[in-house]
């Protein structure tokens, strides 16, 4: 069989697989982003009530890998009378692993802003809400952007592991059709360059607009 | 707590901790891999070879952006396609060792590229060769910085290693799949590989900062 009919034969199921994986991607990187601008705010608290919470999750989360917490969630949590569907289960672990390394960049993020820019804004007589939602966080988010874009590549890849409680993603069609052919090098060769194509055609550009453009909006370039 | 069984767990404590000892050895190994062949790939992008330093850029690049899990997938069944057979050992150490080395040597062409030019410069002025260039003025001024990065990437494996199961290897996750399938309990062993995991990953990583800073004393970088 060549290369060429395999993907004929084969080609609508990866794409298939690759919209599954994009839409794990979305849902995921919004959980991610969410998670890590609100524990990353908490840990920059001055209440330690706030920042303990933080530390910890941040911690368990970093400390321990995202296999361990995906099964932990699909296999674990329904125990505790929480079931998640596997869809579901798949984008909240990978998105709740890498909210917690967004944290930190979230945290790098805001203390890197000036001094001056903090006490500008006190000498303006700013609330505390205004301060950070007009003044911190947009120059934040342009110094965190670039380490963004190599934490959502990351997440890119998480999103494969969901393949191991049956989301059919693009990793779980090439295995189903690697077990189905024996084409192991067609299945997982074509699957390893969707997903460089997924990186370094979609996400990658995306965020270098996203970096121009919030660069050019608070007029830095 | 709910339905937690403590002698549940104290049996099965003897099973994962020696499970952990083979994840520690996959770390371990896998990391001895990607160490060297990390210093490979950064150098082979220092080489005047203008195809040899592409190639290895864009591989690099597309070793970085594709998931580990896949790559593993990839070594152990493509082998046999071709009349090689590797065990799943084999294959998830060249795997975990491909994908770190990879990041390793972005670790390491940092480093290197930090050393400031005069340093080259003044090798070239003192006519030393490339090795001793290399091995006497620049590694070792390169090195310092790229400490961090290799020690979170020490950590970073150590927490992989678990997609190393998908293959077959005994290590953590595999060992704690097998006992909850063997019981119908995966409340104990899942969560249990999750406190043994945090209970080594969060000591070694502030151990690699300790060793850091006393590199950076040693080298009289900081005071």
């Amino acid at each position: 069989m060549s290369y060429l009919e395999f993907l004929r034969d084969y080609g609508p199921r990866l794409i298939d697989g690759t919209l599954m994986t994009a839409a794990q991607f979305v849902c995921a990187s919004a959980l991610a982003i969410l998670i890590a601008l609100v524990a990353g705010l908490m840990k920059l608290a001055p209440n330690a009530l706030i920042r303990i919470p933080a530390v910890v999750y941040i911690e368990i989360f970093r400390g321990t890998s995202l296999l361990v917490q995906l099964y932990w969630i699909f296999f674990v949590l329904p125990l505790f009378g929480i079931t998640l569907e596997k869809f579901t289960a798949g984008f909240v672990a990978v998105g709740m692993n890498l909210g917690a390394y967004g944290a930190e960049l979230v945290r790098g993020g805001i203390q890197s802003v000036p001094r001056g820019q903090w006490e500008a804004a006190y000498a303006l007589s700013m609330s505390p809400a205004k301060r950070m939602w007009r003044i911190i966080l947009p120059q934040a988010l342009v110094n965190m952007l670039p380490p963004w874009g190599n934490l959502l590549i990351e997440l890119l890849k998480g999103t494969a592991l969901v393949s191991l409680i049956s989301v059919a993603d693009l990793m779980f069609e090439a295995k189903q059709i690697n077990g189905s052919t024996f084409l192991s090098a067609q299945a997982f060769g074509t699957a390893l360059i969707l997903y460089y194509l997924f990186a370094r055609a979609l996400v990658t550009p995306f965020m270098r607009w996203l970096e121009r453009v919030m660069a050019r909006r608070i007029g830095r370039a | 707590m709910f339905d937690w069984k403590w002698d549940f767990a104290f049996e099965i404590l003897p099973r994962l901790l020696g499970a952990t000892l083979n994840t520690l050895m996959a770390a371990g190994a896998g990391y001895a891999i990607a160490l060297v062949l990390g210093l490979v790939l950064a150098l082979a992008q220092r080489t005047p070879v203008r195809l040899l330093t592409a190639v290895v850029r864009e591989g690099v690049e597309f070793i970085r952006s594709t998931p580990l899990v896949l790559q593993i997938f990839f070594v152990f069944y493509v082998g046999p396609q071709f009349g090689l057979r590797l065990s799943p050992w084999t294959a998830g150490m060249i795997a975990i060792g491909l994908h770190y080395a990879a990041y390793l040597s972005e670790v390491y062409r940092g480093g290197i590229e930090a050393v400031p030019k005069g340093q080259w410069e003044a090798c070239t002025a003192l006519s030393l060769s490339t090795r001793d260039t290399y091995t006497r003025i620049i590694i070792p001024q390169a090195l310092p910085p790229a400490l961090a990065g290799m020690g979170n990437y020490l950590v970073g494996i150590f927490k992989d290693t678990p997609m190393l199961s998908v293959i077959g290897v005994a290590e953590l996750m595999h060992t704690a799949n097998a006992i909850g399938s063997e019981h119908y309990r995966f409340l104990e062993p899942i969560t249990m590989v999750g406190v043994i995991f945090l209970m080594i990953s969060l000591p070694a990583a502030a151990l690699v900062r300790l060793f850091e800073t006393w590199v950076r004393r040693k080298l009289g970088m900081i005071r």
